[in-house]
């Protein structure tokens, strides 16, 4: 089993905290694991992004050319990587933020997802990230909602726990749109 | 099984080194390795050592060379431009035979360049920086847990040679996260350190230098360093091998490049390739001995780095004399990083 993503958006949208609890979660459950953070001049409001791979033996290349999922939080990475998805895979896109167009591709399954709307009836529009990961946690069953919720406890410091809850909420409304149930 | 952690290469590397039994840190800050220093200024003060952000990264590399002739367990990190800074401390302290641990993670140059993963120090590292003809052990971790344990055996070895030893990554391999068992410091046999700085007091005057202006003395010094090297190659060459056995392409790559180059590989056997990977561990010393075996077997070489061709000259010298070499890399910078698509594709070239 191997499992690679890439999450993409702007800096302050929370997609490196995203990628690092998908590492913790896939390294709870037993797996190996490479989170990789783009690593530029990094600010907020500019570029951010990362790459995951998860697998049962071994992970390989931390950096991947054409993902198998790519989850996409605003326009910018929409259309700088939606092209790079490898054909038969997968694009978790933030509609709230992405406008399509006419792009079109058959050969991969798009799935938009209001997350900002999502996260702002859930109280907080910084969840957007965590939105993202339950949609994409879902759809592929990478890692459980179990892992995900150990992972927040591990990777969020104490004063940040009485959020964890909300975060939960978020996680499983963004698997409820994904289409698939995310296990536990 | 210990449990894991999640951490940053960087991250793992400053716990090694703790672990290892160094107290003494000096560096300077620069990206991407500010991390290092960043944990061991949190972490050796609680351990009663000592952290040292010095005025500069000469500064930082003498620190090393006092703190090492005194015999405790140093170590001072940086990255590319710092790195050019420090060789003429590593050069002394090659010549004054003192041990103690160089973190290079590099950045991408010449000069200030870019702050983009690098393998383009690889010529400075392995050939001796400074000046003079000496050499110093490099080693080359591909993954976090690497950067964890070849930073144990860094410090080992620097102790048992009596010599400056280099971790050599980048910004993948220090900034990626990846599951890390902490590893407990292995039991060596470590040889006294008899040569410690002391003044006369009460017994024996001892002196750390690198001069030797007696007639034939600097000759005889020379001579000893390069058996040392001779015995570094013959007892300490570490590299991996996957998938050589039937190979008839062998890929070749060290550090972030090889953990590219081993999803092209992998991805090459599904295809039905018949491709090996042969991945330096030590860079110096050199694994000649894995490439000379390899390519009694199989005479098509693919070297891959994140340069324009540095590694590839010492893999020429160490191969079958009929196997043939081949070169892919690119030049470092923003969005050159190559993917396991792109050196599939290469594999696929030289393939046939």
């Amino acid at each position: 089993m191997r499992h690679d993503v890439f999450i993409s958006g702007f800096g302050g949208q929370g997609v490196l905290l995203a990628g690092n609890l998908l590492g913790y979660a896939a390294m709870e459950e037993g797996k190996n694991v490479s989170f990789f953070p783009s690593y530029g001049v990094e600010k907020r409001g500019g570029a951010a992004m990362c790459t995951v791979v998860i697998a049962d033996g071994e992970v390989g290349s931390p950096v991947v050319g054409n993902p198998s999922v790519s989850v996409i939080l605003n326009q910018t990475s929409f259309d700088k990587y939606a092209s790079r998805v490898k054909p038969g895979g997968v694009c978790i896109v933030n509609s709230s933020l992405v406008e399509m167009g006419d792009f079109s591709r058959s050969d991969i399954e798009l799935i938009p997802i209001p997350m900002n709307e999502i996260a702002m009836q859930l109280g907080d529009l910084r969840m957007v990230n965590m939105v993202a990961v339950g949609a994409y946690a879902a759809k592929t069953g990478a890692v459980s909602l179990q892992s995900l919720e150990e992972a927040l406890r591990e990777t969020l410091p104490e004063r940040n726990h009485r959020f964890i809850p909300a975060n939960v909420r978020a996680i499983e409304a963004g698997a409820q749109r994904s289409g698939s149930p995310l296990s536990k | 099984m210990t449990k894991r952690l999640f951490m940053k290469g960087n991250e793992a590397l400053a716990m090694a080194a703790i672990e290892a039994g160094c107290r003494y840190y000096f560096g300077y800050p620069i990206t991407p390795q500010s991390d290092i220093p960043e944990y061991m200024s949190r972490e050796l003060p609680k351990l009663g050592g000592e952290f040292i952000q010095a005025e500069s990264e000469v500064a930082s590399i003498n620190m090393l060379l006092g703190a090492s002739a005194t015999g405790v367990r140093a170590m001072t990190s940086s990255s590319s431009p710092g790195i050019s800074l420090k060789q003429e401390g590593i050069s002394y302290m090659a010549g004054a035979e003192l041990p103690g641990v160089i973190v290079n993670i590099c950045r991408s140059g010449p000069g200030l360049g870019g702050i983009d993963a690098s393998q383009a120090d690889y010529f400075q590292a392995v050939k001796g920086g400074g000046h003079g003809g000496y050499h110093i052990i490099v080693l080359a971790p591909a993954s976090v847990q690497e950067m964890y344990d070849l930073t144990m055996l860094a410090f080992d070895l620097a102790d048992i040679y009596r010599m400056p030893a280099m971790i050599l990554g980048d910004s993948v391999v220090g900034q990626m996260k990846e599951p890390v068992v902490p590893n407990k410091r292995p039991e060596r046999n470590l040889p006294p350190k008899d040569w410690v700085v002391r003044g006369k007091g009460d017994g024996e005057q001892r002196v750390v230098k690198s001069l030797y202006l007696g007639d034939g003395e600097l000759e005889a010094h020379n001579w000893k360093l390069h058996a040392r090297y001779g015995e570094l190659k013959a007892k300490e060459a570490r590299w991996e091998e996957f998938m050589l056995d039937d190979a008839e392409l062998v890929v070749t790559a060290f550090g972030s490049a090889a953990r590219i180059a081993k999803s092209a590989v992998m991805a090459a056997r599904d295809k039905g390739l018949k491709v090996g990977l042969l991945r330096p561990i030590t860079l110096y010393p050199f694994p000649e001995k894995g490439f000379r075996a390899a390519t009694d077997r199989c005479k098509k070489v693919l070297d891959i780095e994140l340069n324009t061709g540095q590694m590839v000259e010492d893999v020429r010298l160490s191969i079958a004399r009929d196997a043939e070499v081949f070169f892919y890399g690119r030049p470092p910078g923003a969005g050159s990083l190559p993917t396991p698509e792109e050196l599939l594709e290469q594999i696929t070239k030289h393939y046939v």
